[in-house]
């Protein structure tokens, strides 16, 4: 069903969007559910792959799979892009993305440490498709991203009418942008009221959209694939020794490796940060105490812009490596599926 | 002051119930295209503008009914923090600066909805209780100063006055061109809101709205009207002269 393990598409193929979309309508399609389903496909896969190979090319080449016949279709699927060359070696492959699906879902299957580096390291071709994002997070993630991009404009916006840090008469904390205003272009609102509106109409949803994400990942359990935690530490430093080519085997991963863990739980305290640091300059005589944390007015409005570098640097950096390194991971958060390097969710 | 955008006349909760939930809508879809296509400086424009000021108004119900607090006193700080007084700034809307032709004809009037209209001398507002205490001030513009202001306290006018059980609302008015400001009932009775007539202990300068202004520090600086003529209690809530422009209403720090 929803665990096609195909190839890549020979060249008539239906395109992944039709696929995910077909995959998406399936009766049962939840994570459980998907689990299952690939025990299930794979089992017949093993079975009949073979025998499917013969005509997998009219099958993979033509045919959009339907909710009720999709656990065969898959099967044949993925028989069919190395059926070109030879049907034993589709067989093999069949088996192999097999181990992938399961090991991919470590919940159901035996415990085996070295699997996600197989997984990580597997070929294009015998990639499982996964659901990795539920509703709630993509939504909450495009949200935040719009809302963010509303909140430095107008912010910036705000930033202009006094640009320093500091009391009349100085001196002024530290600020390369010190009595410098930003471009017009960068600003929301156009003058001083507007960018309050702006600004103070924004920070509610933005606030809303963040706390239900963080409801949805402390009941969901999402949580610990995302949470950075003191054993992340060293398999931070393996990925950071990794990505400067001073080893040589990617680091054996979850759903995400231990640097994103680390970006992926900062991000989420300087969203906190932000807020916090927002009432603080938005109320600082009714709650002078949350001020006084942040070391008083001038303080707590540097943080909060100092906040405004951290997400864009952030930002930058996140769609960097998404677009280098897992471009399949974009289409999980727009779709919900993945089929991409590191399919195992845990 | 004349601006369409004016809410000065509307109450909050019936400001609120104006956004509609597909305002809301529209207002996070188009605020989110706005805000990507490189924002431009944008104001909302003539559909969004008057929403993103409805949402405005429902932050000033937050505002007074969940931050403010009657009895919560702002900070306060020793002398020795003071501002420079040279860099205190000091704006208004005229320009020279308003000064009295002849300040001993001056007095507060205080009206509306009241049982005893008052006409007050700055020699008899200098006779009420007084206070004194050194604070920060918090502008719109994220600048802020700290000096000492004294004066009496607004409460002990208003009980001169004795509002009516209708009035809800203070209407403060300038000799600077017009310039006024609407304000709440709970900021008004604040302790710490004063009818100020000395500023770090000297008595009040042109610049900084002589010869009596409001001071309070829980609101923002455009909301502490200077050169004050009149205290007009209301039942409708006035408006202001950046209020009514865009500037948030309730404006309390």
């Amino acid at each position: 069903m929803t665990n096609t393990n195909g190839p890549d598409k020979p060249p008539a193929a239906p395109p992944p969007t039709e696929q995910s979309a077909s995959a998406g309508v399936a009766p049962g399609t939840g994570r459980d559910a998907g689990a299952a389903g690939a025990g299930a496909a794979a089992g017949e896969r093993s079975a009949n792959a073979a025998g499917a190979a013969a005509d997998a090319n009219a099958i993979g080449a033509k045919e959009p799979a339907t909710a009720g016949t999709k656990p065969a279709t898959a099967g044949t699927e993925t028989a069919a892009g190395t059926a070109a060359s030879s049907a034993a070696a589709g067989t093999a492959a069949a088996a192999e993305s097999a181990v992938a699906a399961r090991t991919g879902r470590a919940e159901t299957a035996a415990p085996a440490p070295s699997a996600p580096e197989a997984v990580a390291a597997a070929a294009p071709g015998k990639r499982p498709l996964v659901h990795r994002h539920h509703w709630l997070v993509r939504v909450t993630h495009w949200a935040n991203a719009v809302l963010l991009a509303g909140m430095i404009a107008s912010g910036l916006q705000i930033y202009n009418a006094f640009g320093h840090f500091g009391r009349r008469g100085g001196p002024f904390y530290p600020n390369p942008f010190d009595g410098k205003p930003f471009p017009h272009w960068s600003t929301l609102g156009g003058w001083l009221g507007a960018g309050l509106n702006w600004h103070f109409a924004l920070a509610w949803p933005f606030i809303l959209t963040g706390a239900a994400y963080l409801l949805y990942m402390a009941f969901s359990g999402e949580w610990r694939s995302l949470l950075f935690r003191p054993s992340d530490v060293p398999r931070a430093v393996q990925m950071q020794l990794y990505y400067l080519r001073l080893r040589k085997q990617h680091p054996p991963q979850g759903k995400h490796n231990a640097l994103q863990k680390g970006a992926y739980t900062a991000i989420v305290l300087l969203a906190i940060l932000s807020v916090l640091s927002g009432f603080a300059i938005y109320k600082p005589a009714q709650l002078s105490w949350l001020t006084a944390l942040f070391g008083g007015y001038e303080l707590a409005r540097y943080w909060h812009f100092w906040a405004v570098f951290l997400f864009l640097a952030f930002t930058v950096v996140h769609v960097a490596l998404v677009l280098l390194v897992d471009p399949a991971s974009l289409r999980a958060m727009i779709t919900g599926w993945y089929r991409g390097r590191f399919p195992s969710h845990d | 002051m004349t601006d369409p955008r004016s809410a000065g006349r509307r109450a909050p909760g019936e400001s609120a119930g104006r956004l509609s939930r597909r305002d809301l809508f529209r207002l996070g879809l188009t605020a989110g295209s706005a805000s990507l296509a490189a924002a431009c400086g944008w104001d909302g424009g003539p559909h969004l503008g008057p929403k993103l000021h409805a949402v405005s108004l429902v932050n000033d119900w937050v505002g007074e009914k969940l931050f403010l607090s009657s009895s919560r006193l702002a900070p306060q700080y020793p002398v020795s923090q003071r501002t420079a007084p040279r860099d205190f700034p000091a704006y208004s809307i005229s320009h020279p600066l308003p000064v009295l032709a002849n300040p001993a004809t001056w007095a507060l009037e205080v009206k509306g909805l009241v049982a005893q209209p008052q006409r007050l001398t700055l020699e008899m507002i200098q006779a009420l209780p007084r206070v004194r205490y050194t604070v920060k001030h918090h502008c719109v513009e994220g600048w802020t100063a700290i000096a000492t202001w004294t004066g009496a306290s607004l409460a002990s006018v208003i009980a001169l006055a004795q509002p009516t059980a209708a009035a809800r609302y203070l209407r403060f008015d300038s000799f600077d061109h017009g310039y006024f400001n609407g304000w709440d009932w709970k900021s008004a009775m604040h302790p710490q809101t004063i009818l100020a007539y000395a500023w770090n202990d000297r008595p009040l300068t042109p610049a900084h709205g002589a010869p009596l202004r409001l001071y309070a520090p829980i609101k923002l600086g455009y909301k502490l009207t200077k050169f004050l003529t009149a205290i007009t209690f209301t039942a409708e809530r006035p408006g202001g002269y950046w209020e009514n422009i865009g500037y948030p209403w309730l404006a309390g720090v």
